[in-house]
């Protein structure tokens, strides 16, 4: 029997349940022997020129053994970093010590090095800085219309990058339709928050080369990074990537703190470590999503859709990253699995004194499927029919060959009205309409809500090297073991389970005595890490080929062996074990034949495209009219994506998806004040999902395999967060639709609700 | 200061400085780093690990504090013969964890709680970790798993060789 399908549990889990995994901060090795410790300075306002910078008081303190300032960086010649895109404005530098200038609470000014640990938190306080305070630009708003000034001087604007056109806008987009619905919303700000912060530990060992131990999604990627900020050469660099407490897109490549831990290991002759604590790490860390966004909608009384755009201000924070470019991604995937005649969509990211943002779990696609669906129902509630039913009508039918989107998105298969007619069996719609209907005519404080989310969304679209491959190394020995290398970095996800399983599917080697390694650039030069939900399709279609490969290679060498031609050779996987066809005593094992000669084979897998997988989320919400509460009750999801190879860990994928999802429409946001102050920048004031404000998550399955590879398997990793943002958001909505709402924005807090009942019950009265 | 302490069955006395906190005096003076720092004011319950059989967040007890007493941690409730316990294979057979940085903490919180109350419905399960964040699984395997365990520990497993991660955990406290 096949392993791959079968719940296999975690050879990764053991020691993460006893010894506790080995993070950045636990590393214990001998070349980080005597490290000494790093703390950062960082700004306490959003805007201002620095005066003056005095770390006389800092030096004098107990352990302190230097303060590194960016006139030291300067000196060693490390000047600021333009942005990585060049479509990005190239003024809006990034210096990895604020010199002349701080643009976000949270930036590092200095640095400060100590023996001890505590040391560090002390002798920080010491360091004296003086601002010279700034207007802060702390909305997106400020930034386009320039009142409060530039966040960049030099650049002349506070914009960042633009995506598509505005001008080429059809002025006829919404001609002939019967209904025309459109609202302003916010995909706001929220905080990544892997439960692990950052964290760091650098060694220069006499051969002049650094070892870096850096918590991240793609160590070859972090590489890249540390070479570019410190200017040094790729073969000076080696990453290791401990193991990883959580990403969620915010670990990938380095960030300015990890670079000046690596440079202050190298003027001191000593080894650095630096671990954030949660504060430092919700203002350092960037952000997710930060997009307002223009939705209008149009089309016909009996819910045909014509027509849509989405007009996108995305916020980058203070320093162009990721973030910027988000906004594309949400264009690419702006009609979502609806069939529109007509859409169109463009957008501006703008500079602010705020935290930079980045990619957070789904990074863009998340946006453009909240949009889409908060229209669909807009349009719903406009055209007065129901939001079930627009969906079945509009979505686009199934498809086995690849689609082309208005967009230029190729969607390489899709079922989208079977997801959602699985999805609204599972959830018995028609009985959660007769409830929502008792206890709408009963008046019921508690109301009923019901929302909907079909989604698609793209997965695996590039590698380092751009397209959308990766590879693997998978070497049998002589002792019956396997190693597999892989360019994947899994943090969470299992790799070492299921990269194991596709191994052993092959060779027969059973899963325990198959190790998988990832993470140290000496060892895998190359790879694209774990982002996008690329793993599975590229990296896991990679240990496949890599492992067909071999039994290449091996059946060669078994020929040899056994002085027979190769077609009289087959593989018995369960023993494995090559055996002459018709003789079956004549056998030579896989693992001898790697005797006198290692027997490995390097394989890069490379798909013809992204994929697409897709879903329908329903979540069932009670809203308590009196006070604006939201309970989340119920979230069934259908996510289709493609093959499953271990369900377990597929289910583990969606769980955690939906939960990140959900929390974003219901409880989480960054919030600033009018000062550029970030307000949540704590687990005490950021209201991180806990354990009581999700029910246990229906789980619907279903499998429609891709073509792209050998697998049939897309990515999950993102689907849960890109379904359940929309389908809570819009349940919310749907519980006080009849009271006249007909838009809430994120989260959807108990004020917010409140305020919108409150709004509409005096609309109705004027 | 001078504390004397038992951890995980084993007494030890130290020197140290009267803010060290529990969570790095078992990290750093022990090497005891299962039990992690996700936090910095109480929230996350990463550092969480069992004083006199309840369950701490040992970011915000001093090492002092500690002083004549007992603590478990995550590496304490492993079988005598160093596998898993009751709720560590629990949340492996679960699937419970994914990155794995909350998990020693929510195992000794499930430990606690189940030490409390051996019959937990879903409800109580999860208010029961109400303290402890995790940011992968969306608790719904965690809560699984911390069933399952109830469920495994009431039809006397805890009994067989070596005793259940709650029972095992809390007779080296006692001892």
């Amino acid at each position: 029997m096949s392993i791959l399908g079968t719940r296999v549990l975690r050879i990764e889990d053991p020691g993460f349940l006893s010894t506790g995994a080995i993070y950045a901060e636990d590393v214990q090795d001998e070349r980080l022997a005597g490290a000494c410790y790093v703390h950062f300075v960082r700004s306490t306002v959003a805007h201002a020129t620095i005066a003056g910078l005095d770390t006389s008081g800092a030096l004098e303190a107990p352990g302190v053994l230097a303060v590194y300032t960016a006139r030291d960086l300067a000196d060693s010649g490390l000047s600021p970093r333009p942005p990585m895109m060049p479509n990005m404005n190239q003024a809006m530098k990034q210096p990895m010590l604020a010199s002349d200038m701080v643009r976000y609470v949270g930036e590092p000014v200095a640095a400060v090095v100590t023996e001890e640990m505590y040391q560090g938190e002390d002798a920080i306080e010491l360091v004296d800085i003086d601002y010279d305070i700034l207007p802060a630009i702390a909305t997106m708003h400020q930034a386009l219309n320039g009142e409060r000034g530039l966040v960049f001087a030099d650049a002349g604007t506070n914009v960042v990058c633009t995506f598509g056109d505005p001008s080429a806008s059809n002025p006829d987009l919404f001609r002939d339709c019967e209904v025309v619905a459109s609202a302003v919303i916010q995909n706001q700000r929220v905080a990544p928050a892997p439960m692990e912060s950052r964290s760091g530990a650098a060694a220069w060992g006499e051969d002049g080369r650094l070892n870096a131990w850096i918590p991240n999604q793609g160590a070859q990627g972090t590489k890249g990074s540390l070479v570019g900020m410190l200017g040094l050469k790729p073969d000076q660099v080696r990453i290791i990537t401990p193991a990883v407490g959580g990403a969620f897109g915010a670990k990938f490549g380095a960030d300015p703190e990890h670079a000046i831990i690596c440079w202050i290991a190298k003027q001191l002759g000593r080894p650095t470590r630096w671990s954030e604590t949660r504060m430092e790490n919700l203002v350092g860390m960037p952000h997710g999503r930060a997009q307002e966004q223009k939705i209008t909608i149009g089309g016909m009384r009996d819910g045909t859709v014509l027509a849509y755009r989405i007009e996108i201000i995305q916020d980058c924070g203070a320093y162009p990253k990721a973030g910027a470019f988000l906004p594309s991604l949400t264009i690419l995937m702006a009609p979502g699995p609806y069939r529109i005649p007509r859409a169109e969509a463009w957008s501006t990211s703008v500079a602010t004194n705020t935290t930079p943002v980045g990619a957070y779990r789904g990074a863009g696609r998340p946006e453009a499927a909240a949009a889409v669906d908060r229209a669909i129902d807009l349009f719903a509630d406009a055209a007065g029919v129901d939001p079930a039913e627009v969906r079945r009508k509009n979505l686009l039918p199934k498809f086995t060959e690849p689609h082309k989107t208005a967009f230029g998105a190729v969607y390489d298969s899709g079922d989208y009205v079977t997801a959602l007619e699985k999805a609204l069996d599972a959830a018995g719609y028609d009985a959660l309409l007769a409830e929502q209907a008792r206890r709408r005519a009963a008046g019921e404080t508690l109301q009923l809500g019901i929302g909907l989310s079909s989604y698609v969304e793209i997965t695996g679209p590039g590698g380092e090297a751009g397209g959308p491959n990766e590879n693997s190394t998978v070497e049998v020995h002589p002792d019956g073991t396997a190693t597999i290398l892989t360019g994947t970095s899994p943090h969470g996800q299992g790799h070492q389970t299921v990269w194991a399983m596709l191994a052993s599917e092959e060779l027969g080697i059973p899963i325990e005595k198959i190790t998988v390694k990832w993470g140290d650039t000496d060892l895998i030069p190359k790879g694209g890490g774990t982002g996008g939900s690329r793993s599975l399709q590229l990296g896991g279609a990679a240990v496949q080929q890599a492992s067909r490969e071999l039994l290449d290679v091996a059946r060669e060498r078994a020929a040899a062996t056994l002085e027979v031609s190769e077609a009289d050779l087959a593989y018995d996987v369960d023993a494995s074990a090559f055996t002459v066809k018709g003789d079956q005593d004549i056998s030579v094992p896989l693992s001898s034949l790697a005797e006198s000669e290692r027997l490995f084979v390097y394989s890069v897998f490379t798909a013809p495209g992204p994929t697409f997988p897709f879903g329908t989320h329903v979540a069932v919400v009670d809203v308590d009219t009196d006070t604006g509460k939201v309970f989340l009750r119920r979230v069934v999801t259908v996510d289709d994506a493609g093959t499953v190879m271990n369900p377990l860990l597929a289910e583990g994928q969606r769980h955690g998806g939906i939960a990140q999802g959900a929390a974003q429409a219901f409880l989480e946001e960054v919030v600033y004040d009018d000062d550029g102050n970030p307000l949540t920048a704590t687990f005490a004031d950021y209201p991180f999902l806990s354990a009581t404000e999700v029910p246990s998550f229906e789980l619907v399955d279903m499998e429609t395999p891709t073509s792209y590879n050998p697998l049939g398997a897309k990515g999950i990793g993102e689907a849960g967060s890109i379904g359940s943002t929309p389908a809570v958001q819009n349940a919310v909505i749907d519980a006080v639709s009849h009271l006249g709402v007909t838009h809430i924005d994120m989260p959807t807090s108990p004020q917010r609700v409140w305020r919108a009942i409150q709004a509409a019950n005096s609309s109705k009265e004027a | 200061m001078e504390i004397k302490l038992t951890v995980n069955g084993t007494v030890r006395s130290d020197e140290v400085e009267p803010r060290l906190l529990l969570v790095h005096y078992l990290r750093e003076s022990l090497g005891l780093r299962a039990a992690n720092v996700g936090c910095d004011t109480t929230s996350c319950g990463a550092c969480t690990v069992l004083l006199d059989g309840e369950s701490v967040k040992s970011c915000t007890v001093l090492a002092v504090q500690a002083n004549g007493r007992s603590v478990t941690t995550a590496e304490g409730v492993t079988e005598a013969d160093g596998s898993l316990g009751v709720v560590q294979t629990a949340f492996r057979e679960q699937h419970g964890l994914q990155c794995g940085f909350c998990t020693p903490g929510m195992v000794m919180a499930a430990s606690s709680l189940l030490a409390e109350n051996p019959h937990p419905t879903e409800q109580e399960v999860r208010e029961g970790l109400e303290g402890n964040f995790c940011r992968c699984t969306g608790y719904h395997n965690i809560v699984r798993a911390v069933l399952a365990a109830a469920d495994k520990l009431s039809d006397g497993h805890a009994d067989s060789a070596g005793g259940g991660a709650v029972a095992g955990g809390a007779a080296r406290i006692s001892a």
